[in-house]
């Protein structure tokens, strides 16, 4: 009993932080099919399935939802762009001043995005900048790129350079070794990257308050509902955000078990095409 | 490089002259660094350049009239006079916090790494997933999971462990809740990271040689977990102390943290000296106490 004791008790308190963990998604979820009793209650009414049948009851809310995917997606794109070219040059080049590079992108991560967000309001302020959607976008851009970095960083230090000597061994130029060979090996990494950027950037509000002038996005929206009442539909945002995401896992990790049983099932095949693979 | 690399290039691909190529490769690495280093430093360096001088303006500015530079070094003294208290729970909060996170978030950690099984890709999921969700949309479900009329109140209630009319909301014990919830999960990855490369074996070793579970975890599992726990840590604790969101949504101005102030200074009160003063204040105390347990933990390769 002891020892059963033992082996267990790891595993108990984990589910039970797990649930702690899940309980305000639950939470969430429930909230959206709630009719609340007034503007500022936060406790469970009424079933109702009308949040979900007009989610955009409150076009405000819409609005901001579209202008956060927006300014997530032109973010991503630049930041991805931004922080893989440095990551290539960090991993195949040596250069001068290559502490000094890291320090400048270390340095984003390990500030408070409070104080990002306040000094590039300073900045401009001082500068006469006007703020609104693109000074967020370049907000966004800038404390993505070291994640970026960071992600596509890890991918290839941990490629094979012996694929690329191997193609360029068989005449492949520079340009179709980086084209066929290298691009494709780091591609998972610059896509988890992008991912994580997009991520990150929907769900500012920190560094976004500050310089948003009088754009809104989703989570100021949200901000600015709590002082006046929440609308259920934004619970409605919230779950539906989270089933996606699940979704896009569970499809992954699907796709991933069927490649590799695949590869189980037919060696010859896989020997047969190396780079179909992953 | 194989003995084919010195085959002569193949007809009709023109080959460039040795030096012309050598001299693109070496520019190659800066060229491929610019545009990144360049946003970075115009709108990261040169904004704290930008923070820094306005912490310095004369106080008695304002945004309309435009503010004198006076290298007024007096801004730091009267900010930390006025709003120690609220420094000071920023920091209380965010260690409670992470001495709570810790505790939860280590055993949840090694369990996924060690024990899970095949469990462990749908547990890491579930340590992830809500993350998918906005942050102020699962902060605010806690003002109903905590809200007075709500079960748990209820149930304190019932069980005594609450007074008649206490509460849990608006209380310190609201924020500090919420802080743990919301980096926690920024402590467990780095933690997972580090226990799933733990070898089994190691520990079985310790236990042959005697050692009882509780040495073996103080002598083994944590000094190899180590690396993951500085750099969780570091990810928990950076955020949690510049928070004021749970502040803001989960407790009262009793509860304020330095978070609060700061953003009322430039959005609400418009005292751009004296909010930055504030937002150097917290990166300079933040970073020393980072520096200072990086030394004491003897790693400084983090990340």
């Amino acid at each position: 009993m002891r020892r059963w004791l033992a082996d267990r008790w790891v595993m108990g308190v984990a589910l039970l932080v797990l649930g702690y963990l899940s309980l305000p998604i639950i939470v969430v979820a429930g909230l959206s099919f709630n009719r609340p009793s007034s503007r500022l209650s936060y406790d469970f009414n009424e079933f109702t399935l009308d949040n979900w049948t007009h989610p955009c009851a409150t076009s405000d809310m819409c609005d901001a939802l579209v202008r956060s995917m927006e300014i997530g997606l032109i973010a991503t794109v630049v930041s991805t762009i931004l922080g893989t070219l440095m990551a290539f040059a960090l991993v195949r080049h040596g250069f001068r001043g290559r502490s000094g590079i890291n320090g400048l992108i270390f340095l984003p991560m390990a500030t408070p995005e409070l104080v990002m967000g306040t000094s590039l309001l300073a900045l401009f302020v001082a500068a006469g900048v006007p703020q609104g959607f693109w000074t967020i976008v370049i907000a966004h851009v800038m404390f993505c790129v070291s994640f970026v970095v960071v992600t596509v960083k890890a991918r290839l230090a941990g490629m094979d350079r012996r694929l690329e000597e191997a193609a360029m061994d068989l005449y492949a130029s520079e340009w179709q070794t980086f084209r066929r060979i290298t691009l494709p090996l780091v591609l998972p990494g610059i896509v988890a990257a992008a991912l994580l950027a997009f991520s990150l950037s929907f769900d500012d509000f920190i560094i976004t308050n500050f310089n948003a002038g009088t754009t809104v996005t989703f989570p100021m929206y949200v901000w600015g509902a709590a002082q006046r009442g929440i609308p259920p539909q934004v619970n409605v945002i919230g779950t539906a955000m989270f089933a996606i995401a699940l979704l896009l896992v569970g499809a992954s990790s699907l796709r991933g078990r069927r490649a590799r049983r695949a590869a189980l099932a037919a060696p010859v095949a896989a020997v047969g095409a190396p780079t179909s693979a992953s | 490089m194989s003995a084919l690399a010195h085959v002569p290039t193949p007809a009709g691909q023109p080959a460039a002259p040795p030096g012309v190529r050598r001299g693109r490769r070496r520019l190659l690495p800066y060229l491929l660094l610019l545009p990144g280093a360049a946003w970075l430093l115009v709108f990261f360096v040169l904004p704290l350049l930008q923070l820094a001088a306005a912490s310095l303006y004369d106080p008695s500015g304002s945004l309309s009239t435009g503010y004198a530079m006076t290298g007024e070094v007096g801004n730091y003294w009267v900010a930390l006079q006025a709003y120690w208290p609220q420094f000071a729970r920023s920091f209380a909060y965010s260690a409670i916090a992470l001495v709570l996170a810790l505790l939860m978030g280590y055993p949840l950690a090694y369990a996924i790494a060690q024990k899970a099984g095949r469990w462990k890709n749908l547990l890491l999921v579930a340590v992830v997933a809500p993350m998918f969700t906005s942050f102020l949309v699962r902060t605010l479900a806690w003002k109903t999971i905590l809200s007075d009329n709500g079960a748990l109140v209820g149930l304190l209630r019932d069980v005594h462990l609450l007074g008649a009319d206490g509460r849990l909301l608006a209380t310190p014990f609201a924020v500090v809740l919420g802080l743990t919830y919301n980096f926690l999960p920024f402590l467990v990855l780095p933690l997972y990271a580090s226990l799933e490369r733990l070898d089994p074996r190691l520990l079985e070793a310790a236990s042959d040689l005697y050692a009882s579970p509780l040495r073996a975890f103080r002598r083994v599992t944590l000094p190899l977990s180590m690396p993951g726990l500085i750099a969780g840590t570091l990810l928990f604790f950076i955020p949690a102390t510049g928070d004021y969101i749970n502040a803001e949504l989960l407790g009262t101005p009793n509860e304020y943290m330095i978070g609060n102030v700061i953003d009322s200074a430039f959005l609400v009160r418009l005292d751009y000296p004296q909010g930055a003063a504030l937002s150097f204040l917290l990166m300079a105390a933040i970073l020393a106490i980072v520096f200072v347990y990086l030394r004491r933990s003897g790693t400084e390769e983090v990340l």
